[in-house]
This record gives C-alpha cells, sequence and structure tokens, in this order.
C-alpha cells in the first residue's frame, strides 16, 4: 500500500479505484479523496497524481484541465489578515 | 451521447442532479443531463453546505423542513456518505430591532413545527464556549439545521440516476436551444444535438444566458460570494453560526475544518470569480468579534462562487410562459443547496404529474411583472 497524499492519508489504489469510478480530472479526484487540500496544499502530492492521472488516461498531462491553485499557498494565521482592535 | 430525449436537464449541480435522480424514481428515465464542467464544479461545489430551516416566510420554512426530512434519510437512499451533522444553526444579533423580528419569525416557525428558539447571550455561551457574548444581544437556535457535503449529495444523485437509465454527460457545454413556434426542438451541445421537447434550467448563475438562447429575459443576476477553508482543528464548534446583520456564517465540517464566508454589500453583479484579501480582512474582523479565539487558526484555502440572486431573493421555478416546456429550477439566491431535495422533487412532480404536492405557482418566472414579497433571511 503506497500512501501518495500524506497530508490526507490517500493511497495509490484509493486514487486509481476513483479514476476507475469516473473522477477523472484533478478537480474531482480533490473533491472526492480530499487530496491535495491538506496543509501542504498539494505541493507534496498533487504532481504525482497529475502523472497517475495521465498515465491511466492514456494523456499528457498538459492535456489535463489545469487545476486552480487556491491562495494562500501556505497555511496563515487568520489574525495576520484582520485587526481586531481596528475601530 | 444519446440523440434525443424527453427531457433535457441543464446544469449538473444539486438542482441538475437532484432533478435526474427524482424524475428516474417516478419513472421518467429518458432524461440526458449535460454538464459544462464537472458535477458541482458550479455553486454546489463551492457552497458552505449550510443547511437551515429558520426563514421568514411559510413557504421557505416548510421547504426547508421538508428537505431535512430527506437529508436525513440520504445516506441509505443513496448510498453514500453524505458527512450530515445536524450541529444546529446559532444565529446571532447586537441589534434590537432585529431581536424584536427573531421573536416573530421564531413563533411563525413553531407554529409550522420548526424546533427553533430564542436564547440568552448566556445559554448561547454555552453551546459555543468560544463565544464572545459580551457583542451579542441575543440569539435564535434550531438543532435539526446542520450541514452536508454537497459534492457528496451530488455524486450520490447522479449514480442513483444512472443506475435507473439517465444519461449523465459532464463537460458538455449547451450552446444552443432550437425552438419553432414557441416549441422547443432540441438543445445543441459541443458534443452533438439532443432533440427533446422537454428542457430544465438548473444552470445556476447561467441559467440567464440559457433562457437567453431561445428569447427568454430572466431577472437572475450572478453575484460573487467568496468562502475559506482553514486546516483541521480537533472538535471546537458545533453549530453554524450566522449573523444576517453582518453577513457572516461559518462552522466546523465533519473532518474538522472551519469553513465561513461573509458577504459584500458592495459587490457588484458580475461573473468574477477571483478571491481576493479584502475578503479575508473583512471576514477575520468580524469573527473576531464573535470568537476572538478563532483569529489564531490557520487558513489553507480561499475560493469564490456564485450566488444566483432574483429581485426578491426567492426561487424561480416551473413552467416559462410563452414556452411552456422550458421548466424553470434557478434564482436560488444563496440558499439553494439547503431546499434542493424538496425542490427538485417538485420539479420532477410537475415535469411527470403535471401538477406538484406543494404550490409553486407564487414563484413562477411571471411573477416579477407584479409585486412580491421578499425572503429577508439571506445568508448561508
Ligand atoms: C460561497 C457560497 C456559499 C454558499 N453557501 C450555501 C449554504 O451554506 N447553504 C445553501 O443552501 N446554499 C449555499 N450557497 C448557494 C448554493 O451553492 C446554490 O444555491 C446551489 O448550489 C445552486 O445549485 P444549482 O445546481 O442550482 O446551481 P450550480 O451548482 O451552480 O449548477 C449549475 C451548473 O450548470 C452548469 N452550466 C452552466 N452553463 C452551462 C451550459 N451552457 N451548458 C452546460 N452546463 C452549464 C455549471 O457548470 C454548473 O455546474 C452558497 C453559494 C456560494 C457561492
Ligand atoms: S500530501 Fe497531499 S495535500 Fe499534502
Amino acid at each position: 500500500m503506497k500512501i501518495v497524499c500524506r497530508c490526507e492519508d490517500v493511497t495509490e489504489e484509493e486514487i486509481i479505484e476513483a479514476i476507475d469510478q469516473g473522477y477523472t480530472t484533478l478537480d474531482e479526484l480533490k473533491k472526492h479523496l480530499r487530496v491535495g487540500t491538506g496543509p501542504c496544499q498539494g505541493r507534496t502530492c498533487l504532481k504525482v497524481i497529475e502523472k497517475m492521472l495521465a498515465k491511466k488516461l492514456g494523456k499528457t498531462i498538459d492535456d489535463l484541465k489545469k487545476t486552480t491553485v487556491r491562495p494562500p499557498l501556505k497555511p496563515l494565521p487568520l489574525y495576520i489578515y484582520g485587526d481586531e482592535d481596528e475601530e | 451521447m444519446r440523440n434525443k430525449a424527453e427531457v433535457v436537464i441543464i446544469g449538473g449541480g444539486i438542482t441538475g442532479c437532484g432533478v435526474a435522480y427524482n424524475l428516474a424514481k417516478m419513472g421518467l428515465t429518458d432524461v440526458v443531463l449535460v454538464e459544462k464542467n464537472f458535477l458541482s464544479s458550479g455553486a454546489t461545489g463551492r457552497c458552505g453546505g449550510g443547511i437551515r430551516q429558520q426563514f421568514t416566510t411559510e413557504w421557505n420554512i416548510k421547504l426547508a423542513m421538508e428537505s431535512v426530512k430527506r437529508f436525513e434519510k440520504m445516506n441509505d437512499e443513496l448510498d453514500i456518505d453524505i458527512e450530515y451533522e445536524q450541529g444546529g444553526y446559532l444565529v446571532i444579533t447586537d441589534d434590537e430591532k432585529e431581536l424584536e423580528e427573531f421573536k416573530k419569525n421564531v413563533k411563525l416557525q413553531n407554529k409550522l413545527g420548526l424546533d427553533s428558539k430564542l436564547i440568552t447571550p448566556s445559554e448561547a455561551k454555552e453551546i459555543v464556549p468560544y463565544l464572545n457574548e459580551d457583542n451579542i444581544l441575543g440569539a435564535t437556535f434550531c438543532q435539526s439545521d446542520g450541514h452536508a457535503y454537497p459534492f457528496r449529495v451530488v455524486q450520490g444523485y447522479a449514480k442513483k440516476a444512472k443506475e435507473m437509465g439517465v444519461e449523465i454527460n459532464k463537460f458538455t457545454e449547451v450552446k444552443s436551444i432550437k425552438k419553432e413556434d414557441n416549441k422547443i426542438k432540441s438543445v445543441v451541445t459541443d458534443r452533438g444535438e439532443i432533440k427533446t421537447n422537454i428542457v430544465v434550467n438548473a444552470a445556476g448563475a447561467y441559467s440567464r444566458e440559457i433562457a437567453g438562447m431561445i428569447g427568454v429575459e430572466m431577472p437572475n443576476k450572478p453575484f460573487r460570494h467568496e468562502i475559506l477553508a482553514t486546516e483541521r482543528y480537533k472538535h471546537i464548534l458545533d453549530p453554524m453560526i450566522i449573523s444576517f446583520k453582518y453577513g457572516i456564517y461559518f462552522s466546523q465540517q465533519k473532518h474538522g475544518e472551519i469553513v465561513g464566508g461573509i458577504g459584500d454589500p458592495d459587490e457588484p453583479s458580475s461573473y468574477n470569480i477571483k478571491s481576493s484579501l479584502k475578503f479575508v480582512e473583512r471576514f477575520t474582523s468580524v469573527l473576531g468579534k464573535i470568537v476572538p479565539a478563532f483569529k489564531n487558526l490557520n487558513i489553507v484555502r480561499q475560493w469564490a462562487g456564485f450566488y444566483d440572486v432574483t429581485p426578491d431573493a426567492k426561487p424561480i421555478l416551473g413552467y416559462t410562459e410563452g414556452i411552456d416546456t422550458l421548466i424553470q429550477a434557478n434564482g436560488y439566491s444563496g440558499h439553494g443547496f439547503m431546499v434542493a431535495p424538496r425542490v427538485t422533487e417538485l420539479i420532477a412532480e410537475l415535469i411527470v404529474d403535471g401538477k406538484t404536492s406543494m404550490p409553486i405557482d407564487e414563484l413562477n418566472l411571471k411573477r416579477f411583472e407584479g409585486e412580491t414579497v421578499g425572503e429577508v433571511y439571506v445568508v448561508g
């Protein structure tokens, strides 16, 4: 059993199974298995998953629809954004 | 892809997939659904997943209550885990006038059988220990409100609909609709043409464009709404907390992340879907007043989606005058997920039986020719 997404504890088998079930884009895999949505924001796993997806569908990486990178790139505490004593 | 069908559904969000499921359940399976992107790529997959029954109009309260009955049984019915939790909705206020309104609303809600109640700031603090009770005057609480994971609900509906014979086409965009003498003839997509008589317009914020394809004008307007998620934390928050006055809502999902958003009264209508810093600033400053400790939580993601807003904040449902077989199921104005189980059933009844088990005439598109009474409880 090979773990592909460590933040979310998702294995290679689970990803292959999901692709077989018809989750054929990175966006859908992210929503279905939550891969790429952990604290590392997918920097560790999404590249690997993209390769798996391309191989499985017989496409090149460029063919795959690019997923949106959501800000922020690193987890940040909310207080950085607002000051409760601002009034 | 099939080249003809009795019904073509445009849009693969909770509305489209819910209608597909309910049609099939009622025995109508000659149905094709088309979605330009993936299922739940629109507002549904971007929404907060909040399920609230505390409304101000009788119709909305009933609709939401009946939807909750369906959410409660959904795991079994759709054979999928929708991550449903009934932690309640805590509606807070710091405004005397609003508190008076709360009293009236709770009375109406109780009369209809809803378990909502008016509570004091200290009672609210018992429900949410992190709450700063000094900043609120009172609240209403309804334990059977809650939230679910929208993506799963959509997948569940779509999977069951498919099993019963409905065809679901992802990555298929409707380009035009052909008609003859005000009768729909076919739906033209980028993957082929589908002959049909009946079209369900479930395209969310794009419903206006779909209607425009056959010359029907709609008053819906898209408004960007932003939302964010924090890292996962151990369980620290039971209910969804909302304030109508500040337009804020947030809850903790089953997996531990806190998801929340805040409306911006200055947001213009547009198809702009970018995330902004201004939103996080606004959200954080209001959040800090309600639950000061939450300002230390780490945000990991922010995104945006569209509210499909009508002039009276109520959905547009049913036949279209002039082109009867164009069925509208849109204009949810920011709370379409929570009412979808019941609404999509009603739309299916309309198509199969020609009548509905709950009146929807008031929500017909033609109401905008006259005056209507709006829903004022509009937030997540
Ligand atoms: C940030 C945010 C938070 C929200 N929070 C809540 C909440 O907590 N609770 C709640 O009940 N509601 C909430 N809502 C509202 C809720 O998301 C929507 O009312 C609901 O999801 C609408 O579902 P729908 O299926 O009608 O529309 P959508 O999910 O938008 O689906 C419409 C679909 O039509 C497709 N489409 C459009 N044009 C075409 C075309 N030409 N051809 C083919 N397909 C097309 C789109 O790709 C889209 O997938 C929120 C919304 C947002 C944006
Ligand atoms: S390893 Fe997948 S999100 Fe971090």
